[in-house]
């Protein structure tokens, strides 16, 4: 597919959902959703206040820490359990079995084990994160060809050798995509942390938009996460599209 | 299945208990022994006993159980129909899910409950909002494995409906559904977790009834003994229907390349 073909399929979705936006709007009135052009609007309003920045800034550390927890945890669970059968056998129908739990109906746990605060958020979102990069990285590791792991033992590599050299190399455009889906289950798990329970954050200008019923600060607050999370979407997929490339060409 | 990978399984299944029963033995001794305290979490032991206790005496507890499950089977329906009717329309059509995709990558990163004003709006505070709620969180992981799904048909299979001059819906209804019946299953499972997910979830900031709502009542009177009680009974609830679906999706795996 080239650029200019990909660059007009875009510009389709963004009409198409601008069109149906609208629709909605007529149909449903004002009072249930703003219009595009108002939400633009006050979407740039927000973007020159002094306190959406303070917010936004106090979501941004909750994420980014929440990200480094589920990234950095995911991939030490996933290479302690992937790297051997036993290991893996016994560890992952748990792991999946505490992914697909409702991670929701623990967040009056967390609270009340962090108490209120950043630190609740943090693991809030970590505990979202962390189940499906740890899930991708022992499945990346199952995956890894016998052959090269045969290459390892014929050279007398040591285990960490063996893990730098080998089997990292050969997981990684997996464990890229459990990263991509690991942080946006952590920015969804702090945006619900701050959305129960928070006195900062844009999950909490949301609620309080919410409580007023203020739709048209719903409705931009919630434009610019959609735009934040898919443009960081956008930017991770062509990541591996680029690792998974690299990679065919090796192979 | 040889003797060595099934001596491996039973294994693996022996390990998997000992580490269950034994992070509930820990967390029991913590708080029996006071390490954890008992306003932060009680023992498990007594979470099984308060469970019992509500399902026994409390009015409540059935009515509001009733009314989760029946909202739940509505979004899941809505959810799994929906998305297969909606996945097959993508799948055939490329142009459209070329242009979809970027929607469908990214819609579970951005919590759906911003939706609730406009649902309210549409839909009035009640069961019918509930169910909106959870069928939007279901659908697209259902729409997305249909389309998946269907990609895996092997192509050979297709050239035989034509040959066999099946029509659209017999090519359908015979060929494509059962082919794809396994990758399916998957989507359902998928379904289900997240319809779970929104009906609760919505019932925990919305509903004027609900197992979700008895959780947010109970969080909010410091009531320990009913709030995990109803925790776990949501947890055990969707690990065994997660656990179910599992078994059936390998079964169906199974039976297909059996054939």
């Amino acid at each position: 597919m080239t650029r200019s073909e990909r660059l007009r399929d875009y510009a389709f979705l963004f009409v198409g959902l601008l069109l149906v936006w609208g629709l909605l709007n007529r149909w449903a009135g004002a009072e249930a959703l703003s219009s595009p052009s108002e939400t633009l609007r006050r979407a740039l309003e927000f973007l020159q206040d002094r306190q959406f920045w303070g917010h936004a800034e106090a979501t941004g550390i909750a994420f980014a820490y929440g990200c480094l927890i589920a990234l950095f945890g995911g991939l030490l669970i996933g290479v302690a359990l992937g790297a051997s059968r036993a290991a893996r056998d016994a560890g992952e129908p748990i792991l999946t079995a505490l992914y697909s739990i409702p991670k929701i109906t623990l967040y009056p746990v967390i609270l009340l084990i962090f108490g209120l605060g950043v630190s609740a958020k943090v693991a809030f979102g970590a505990l979202h994160g962390l189940f499906p990069v740890a899930l991708f990285t022992i499945g990346a590791l199952k995956n890894t060809s016998p052959v090269l792991i045969k290459t390892a033992l014929v050279l007398r590599l040591s285990a960490i050798e063996t893990a730098r050299t080998i089997l990292l190399p050969a997981a990684l455009p997996e464990i890229v995509t459990g990263m991509r889906i690991g942080f946006s289950s952590t920015l969804l798990g702090t945006l619900i942390g701050e959305l129960f329970a928070s006195d900062q954050g844009i999950g909490f200008l949301l609620i309080r938009a919410m409580d007023a019923n203020r739709v048209s600060d719903i409705m931009a607050l919630t434009l610019m996460l959609f735009a934040f999370a898919a443009a960081a979407n956008v930017l991770l997929l062509t990541l591996e599209h680029r690792i998974r490339g690299a990679d065919r060409v090796f192979q | 299945m040889d003797v060595a990978a099934q001596m491996i399984m039973t294994h693996a299944r022996w390990l998997q208990i000992i580490i269950v029963f034994g992070a509930l033995a820990t967390l029991e001794a913590l708080c029996r022994f006071g390490a954890v305290d008992r306003f932060t979490i009680i023992p498990p032991s007594e979470m099984l006993v308060a469970l019992g206790r509500l399902a026994a005496q409390a009015s409540w507890f059935w009515p509001d159980v009733g009314y989760t499950l029946v909202n739940l089977l509505a979004a899941v329906m809505i959810s799994v129909v929906g998305g297969c009717l909606f996945g097959h329309l993508v799948h055939a059509l490329p142009r459209l899910r070329r242009v979809l995709d970027p929607l469908f990558t990214s819609y579970y990163a951005v919590p759906t409950f911003v939706l609730y004003p406009l649902v309210i709006v549409v839909f009035h505070i009640g069961p019918l909002s509930l169910i909106v709620m959870g069928a939007l969180f279901g659908i697209v992981a259902m729409i997305v494995t249909t389309v998946t799904a269907f990609d895996r048909i092997p192509p050979v299979l297709m050239k035989f409906g034509r040959i066999s001059r099946l029509d659209p819906i017999r090519a359908t209804l015979l060929l494509k559904l059962p082919a794809a019946a396994p990758h399916l299953m998957t989507g359902v499972r998928l379904a289900v977790a997240y319809c779970v997910i929104g009906i609760i979830a919505s019932e925990f900031i919305l509903a004027t009834a609900g197992i979700g709502r008895r959780v947010a009542v109970a969080y909010n009177d410091f009531d320990n003994q009913t709030m995990y009680a109803l925790l776990v009974l949501i947890l055990g609830f969707s690990v065994a229907v997660n656990t179910l679906l599992g078994i059936a999706e390998r079964a169906l795996h199974r039976r297909w390349h059996q054939a």
